[in-house]
């Protein structure tokens, strides 16, 4: 069980805080926020989701730049905790529609509405956004959408995190709606993300697609959902076998190691038809998680190279290519490349005619950086820079600089090809047809081209 | 804690209040508007209240307008009432007169038509947390666990642990644990029965320190028909309950087999739950299931991988931290199981460094024959790398791998190479490496000191680095041409030498230098003597005097003792006791894992709850003998592979006919008749008790060929009717505590041990599991070589006696000191010699 739930905004502000037991001492949120600020533990110099102070344990998850703590005196599942600050987070964001400081402290007595139904002396009740519909009493106060920065795949992307927030619409669950009826939609939305390594040779040392299929449904009267994905689909393949590349042969299966499934999906005829079948619950949730190593086609290649040109000067070149469809556009693309440490300064020369494209030189780290609002399919995108070195360098160049990272999203494009054939609503007496959408979506997580 | 400063730049909003000297004017506000029916009076209070919070949850007390909220309470509104509660729950304690104001209209609510406000009311009454006032929660707590809505139910529960928290006496005495019991196996909720567990739990465990009854009761939590029950109806569970229902039977002692792998099949699917903390702890019961079956415990390690990859892939970083942490544990125990999956543990340049140490250790672990060379290319990698700790830790990590002996040759050169490159942390980390790895395989040192001749003392600074290369210049000084001069100018700045750790090193090096150079090095080893003799810390000082003292007295006998011709280090000591890690292994899926030590060592007693098991008793036994039982040196570890499973399983292990990726049960989809279960599962029981019934015989004729025969009473008296033991016995460590406390001694013996038991004996765990085949149960054990502490248990079949068992064991002196204490003192002897004849088979099967 749990003892105390707080939210603390950047700034270490307490937004929310809830005792439920009385058995951690009242200062136990500054005590927290001062041990993360400074967290300072042999080498390490972040700090652990998990730790303890003078006999208190302490668990925190990062969800839109607001710490979501949880503390305990008991040797608990640590998993159990993050994944319940987690549900949390995303249970009020249900609620509140969008999830951020403002609408927080907007809606701080709703949410100590659901925190009363979610925990009671510690133990969890229920997260279900359905159940707690019944018990909640506010109105949520939505904050204007509009003037917030999307919370599309751009931001989630300038979050730099691995886990993407929903990418769904930005509704609450409760709120009613302009001409006070409910539009009846649901969306899925597939999301990829990449990791991959490519060799100075360009050949591929590791890969993994992690991916999500995450769900929201607004559909009034609860109706099944089926959900099928591709025919050819098999998993486990690689189970227990070395972490390989096999081939796909050109038959086009697509190969997963492993998936996990939402509580609620049925799997009676997954064996048979690769079908899932489900009652979608309130809010957002994630349907089906899997993780791929079979080879696939990498979105981008990248070409980066480092040369001496004369004494104190040499020469950067990096090449980048889109390998999908001319129909596709990856947006947000941002390169980085650790320079050599006695870099003073460069200067770069973009292709001639470049739209949308910057570049910068970190001079704290040494890092530059390389920035693309997009790329079209099929193109190919040069930058040269001309480094100058403060003093001369006894080693080898190439070895003090690298590895390349990469950041991107690609709307509409999924690099495993795992695909969802059809959404099919069981429904009979709809007047209209309700909304369905179905999005794809891929990031990079660790893309990453060594020299 | 403060208020924020006030930000001028933004819209005032209901959780930014401006300051303190709000607080009297919401008192005077909600004055006014306390008896107010006047038309928009709630949406006034609403403000109000709302004000109120804010100010309470950033820290700012606003106790002292209890009374007005409670004036302003009585409304219809529920919004307002459910923050009038909030506001009563966190200020009743400080104030329990006015409490009491509340009472009345809680009392009131509780019975209302509505069982939402019913269920509200009853758990803002027992959160009221006075004593005084503890006598109003009986009655609405007794009709609230007997109300027909479940919400109500459901806080009833938890008002009881509630309750029992205020004052246990009147939670007792009102016979409210009983009704939890009857509602965990009656109430068609699931949330309620789990509500139910939750409390016995906590409170029989509480209650169980002072109450015999009590620490039954809790074991009754983890009877058949209770877990049998709750098992059924799993999947009926909130995933929080699930993982709850889990942790219980991880818990349970299955009688034979089929029951372990009918618990198995029913909880497979879980496996594949999207929730971390089910996937988890359904692992725990998996692995705690099958400890006594080593080859199905291995196929469980086999199943139990890809889920807990995607686990780690998935979710926040938060979450696939915890998972890794255990990823991590359960690579550290059996590395060759995941060797295969070694590129799953490469780091990702975006990861937290807290990850991407996790993730060294276990590419350190894995490195075999096969995959050396890849994990060694990789961690040269991040050797460059501009996270410097994880450069570090990754040089480490090249090291310790080179330490395992595999692909040595390959490994030498990289290392070689670290040392070229040139940046000064690279080269530091380098040269401890190269100097451990010459302790361990002196064939390299002429590779090895080509090299390091060439790095200039004045490059490193580090004082660990440089005491390694001063190190390799006195044990190498007679291949490393210039080895005393470079002694002698590093004795020349004595003085600035800050690091009292060199300054020994120094000592000793010139010292062994001079041995084998003597000419070169006499100059050198007199001005280093005068200054170690000079030297202000006491060491250093102690050291120098000492080697004059040795050179004056005889040069040879210096030499012998300085420098004697050495033997290569075979294993390093590992830095946690296989114990510890036994403990670790036994809290999985608890913070234990993510902090690397058991929970006795971060949690205060009262908090360990349910999770521990012998800690009691493993302090009695540090208490009871002070001292003798621990010894507080490191033990240096054989082989840590052996902490999984014995030498020849592990061969076992590796056969490529059992390298299936599930794990022999039958079926897995829990359809099939349970008769056919039980088929393929006796084929699994073979190999381990085909073992040991071979054991008696061959243990006599070892025992004859030895001449340490059993004790000769047991031959000459006629034998005791066959004692049976109960294989379900169960005991918790507070009952042993008062047995033992209250029991006479009935026997005390003396016994030696086989050699090849003394042998076994690496760990306690490893006599633990053979005297649990056996059926005689550990309940604490602890200790570390040459001696070990147990305490054992064992019940009489279809009987209630219990025999408890302390037993010391030196394995210097290859004795056994056995203490025996019996309810039923009349077949305390047969126990006796049963535990014995255990007790001598052991190291033998």
């Amino acid at each position: 069980m749990i003892s105390q739930f707080f939210v603390l905004s950047q700034r270490g502000d307490n937004i929310v805080f809830r005792d439920y037991r009385g058995e951690v001492q009242k200062g136990s949120a500054e005590i927290f926020f001062r041990k993360v600020k400074f967290w300072e533990d042999g080498d390490l110099q972040e700090a652990p989701p998990v730790f303890n102070v003078d006999g208190v344990n302490y668990f925190h998850v990062k969800v839109v730049g607001l710490l979501f703590v949880a503390t305990t005196r008991v040797n608990i599942s640590p998993s159990f905790v993050l994944e319940l600050l987690q549900r949390i987070a995303r249970v009020i964001k249900d609620y509140l529609g969008i999830l951020n400081e403002d609408s927080l402290r907007k809606n701080f007595v709703l949410v100590y509405e659901l925190l009363d139904e979610v925990i009671d002396f510690g133990y969890v009740q229920t997260t279900s956004t359905e159940l707690l519909k019944s018990y909640v009493f506010n109105e949520p106060l939505v904050i204007d959408a509009a003037r917030l920065s999307p919370l599309g795949p751009s931001a989630v992307f300038a979050q730099g995190t691995k886990r993407m927030p929903g990418i769904a619409v930005t509704k609450s669950v409760i709120a009613t709606e302009p001409g006070g009826r409910k539009r009846e939609e649901i969306f899925v939305d597939i999301i990829e993300k990449i990791s991959i390594t490519f060799s100075s040779s360009g050949y591929i040392l590791t890969s993994e697609i992690d991916g999500t299929i995450q769900m929201k449904s607004y559909l009034s009267g609860n109706p099944e959902i089926r959900l099928a994905l591709n025919d050819d689909l098999s998993i486990g393949g690689s189970q227990g076998s070395v972490y390989g590349y096999r081939s796909s042969s050109g038959s086009g299966t697509v190969l997963l190691d492993d998936c996990n499934f939402h509580e609620s999906v049925r799997l009676d005829s997954f064996d048979m038809d690769r079908t899932l079948s489900l009652v979608p619950p309130d809010g957002e949730f994630p349907v089906m998680n899997y993780r791929m190593t079979q080879e696939f086609r990498p979105p981008f290649r990248i070409n980066a190279l480092i040369e001496e040109a004369g004494r104190l000067k040499a020469e950067v070149i990096l090449k980048v290519s889109a390998e999908f469809a001319s129909s596709v556009t990856a947006n947000t693309i941002k390169m980085q490349m650790p320079l050599p440490k006695c870099t003073s300064r460069v200067s770069f020369e973009l292709e001639p005619g470049a739209v949308g494209q910057t570049t910068d030189f970190k001079e704290a780290n040494k890092r530059l950086e390389w920035s693309l609002k997009k790329i079209v399919g099929g193109s190919e995108h040069t930058l040269r820079a001309k480094l100058t070195f403060s003093q001369e360098s006894h080693v080898n160049i190439t070895k003090e600089s690298g590895p390349v990272s990469m950041t991107f999203t690609i709307p509409m494009y999924n690099a495993s090809r795992l695909q969802v054939k059809y959404l099919q609503i069981a429904k009979k007496s709809a007047t209209h047809e309700p909304y369905r959408w179905v999005r794809y979506v891929t990031q990079a997580n660790s893309y990453v081209a060594r020299l | 804690m403060a208020p924020p400063p006030p930000q001028s730049n933004r819209s005032p909003s209901p959780s930014q209040p401006s300051g303190k000297s709000e607080v009297s004017d919401l008192k005077s506000q909600l004055r006014q508007l306390a008896g107010s029916r006047a038309p928009g009076a709630d949406d006034s209070k609403r403000d109000l209240f709302k004000k109120v919070i804010s100010n309470m949850t950033i820290g700012i007390d606003v106790s002292s307008l209890f009374g007005e909220m409670v004036m302003c309470s009585a409304t219809s509104d529920i919004v307002l009432k459910k923050m009038c509660y909030l506001y009563v729950g966190n200020y009743a304690k400080g104030n329990p007169d006015l409490a009491l104001l509340t009472i009345n209209f809680l009392q009131r609510d509780c019975k209302d038509e509505d069982p939402m406000i019913r269920g509200l009311a009853l758990r803002s009454l027992c959160s009221l947390r006075v004593a005084n006032l503890v006598e109003y929660l009986v009655g609405p707590l007794g009709s609230g666990l007997k109300d027909n809505n479940s919400y109500v139910r459901m806080v009833a529960v938890i008002g009881v642990l509630k309750l029992y928290h205020i004052s246990a006496s009147t939670c007792i005495d009102a016979d409210f644990p009983a009704t939890l019991k009857h509602l965990l196996l009656h109430d068609p909720d699931t949330q309620v029965v789990a509500n139910c567990l939750s409390a016995l739990q906590e409170i029989w465990t509480l209650e169980s320190s002072t109450s015999e009854e009590a620490a039954r009761e809790r074991e009754t939590l983890l009877s058949k028909p209770v877990v049998y029950y709750l098992l059924n109806r799993i999947k009926e569970f909130s995933e929080w309950a699930q993982c709850l229902v889990l942790e219980l039977v991880a818990k349970y002692i299955p009688s034979d087999n089929s029951e372990i792998f009918d618990v198995m099949n029913l909880l497979e699917d879980r496996l594949q739950h999207a929730n971390g903390a089910v996937v988890l702890a359904t692992i725990k019961v998996f692995l705690q299931l099958t400890l006594s079956m080593a080859d199905v415990h291995q196929q469980v390690y086999e199943r139990i991988k890809a889920p807990l990859l995607t686990q780690v892939s998935s979710g926040s970083p938060e979450q696939s931290y915890a998972v890794l942490s255990h990823l991590h544990l359960l690579v550290m125990r059996a590395p060759y199981i995941f060797s295969a999956d070694y590129k799953h543990f490469y780091c990702q340049y975006n990861e937290p460094s807290y990850v991407k140490k996790l993730k060294l250790e276990m590419l350190t672990a894995v490195a075999n024959e096969s995959n050396t060379y890849e994990i060694v290319t990789e961690l040269c990698e991040y050797a460059a790398n501009v996270d410097i700790p994880i450069a570090r830790e990754s040089i480490r990590a090249v090291g310790k791998i080179a330490l395992q002996q595999y692909d040595v040759n390959a490994i030498v050169d990289r290392l070689l190479q670290f040392l070229e490159m040139e940046k000064d942390y690279v080269t530091s980390e380098a040269l401890v490496l190269v100097k451990d790895l010459l302790r361990k395989y002196p064939q390299w040192s002429q590779d090895c000191i080509a090299v390091v001749g060439n790095i200039s003392s004045k490059n490193v600074q580090e004082p660990k680095a440089k005491a390694a290369l001063i190190w390799m210049l006195g044990e190498y000084s007679q291949d490393m041409h210039d080895a005393p001069y470079v002694l002698e100018s590093l004795v020349e700045n004595w003085d600035e030498e800050h690091s009292a750790e060199v300054r020994l090193h120094l000592l000793t090096a010139v010292m062994k230098c001079f041995f084998k150079r003597p000419p070169e090095t006499q100059k050198a080893l007199g001005a280093v003597l005068a200054a170690g003799l000079a030297d202000f810390h006491q060491d250093v000082h102690d050291r120098a005097l000492f080697y004059y003292r040795l050179l004056q007295y005889n040069v040879s006998v210096a030499e012998n003792v300085v420098s004697p011709p050495k033997q290569a280090v075979s294993v390093f000591a590992d830095t946690q006791s296989s114990e510890i890690k036994d403990r670790i292994f036994d809290e999985f899926n608890s913070l234990s894992v993510v902090y690397q030590k058991p929970s006795y060592m971060f949690t205060d007693k009262e908090h360990r709850g349910t999770f521990e098991f012998a800690d009691e008793l493993g302090n009695l036994s540090i208490s009871a003998e002070s001292g003798e039982s621990v010894v507080p040196a490191q033990r240096v570890e054989a082989n840590d592979k052996d902490l999984l499973l014995g030498t020849s399983e592990k061969d076992e292990g590796r056969d490529p006919g059992s390298n299936g990726s599930a794990y022999y049960a039958p079926s897995l989809n829990g359809s099939s008749a349970p008769s056919a279960t039980s088929q393929p599962l006796a084929d699994l029981a073979f190999p381990t008790t085909g073992i040991s019934s071979q054991a008696p015989t061959s243990s006599l004729a070892i025992d004859d060929l030895l001449g340490l025969g059993f004790p000769d009473g047991t031959a000459a008296t006629p034998s005791p009717p066959p004692l049976n033991l109960n294989s379900k016995a169960v005991l918790d460590p507070g009952t042993f505590q008062q047995k033992w406390r209250q029991l006479p001694i009935s026997s005390s013996e003396e016994h030696s041990l086989s050699p090849q038991g003394i042998a076994s004996l690496t760990t306690p765990h490893a006599l633990v599991r053979h005297m649990r085949s056996h059926l005689i149960h550990c309940i604490a054990s602890g200790g570390q070589s040459p001696n070990f502490k147990f305490f054992f248990f064992a019940q009489k079949a279809e009987a209630t006696s219990i025999y408890l068992v302390e037993c010391i064991i030196n394995t210097s002196s290859t004795k056994s000191q056995i203490k025996i204490k019996a309810d039923d003192q009349s077949s305390s002897q047969a126990f006796s010699t049963l535990f014995q004849s255990a007790l001598s088979k052991f190291g033998l099967s």
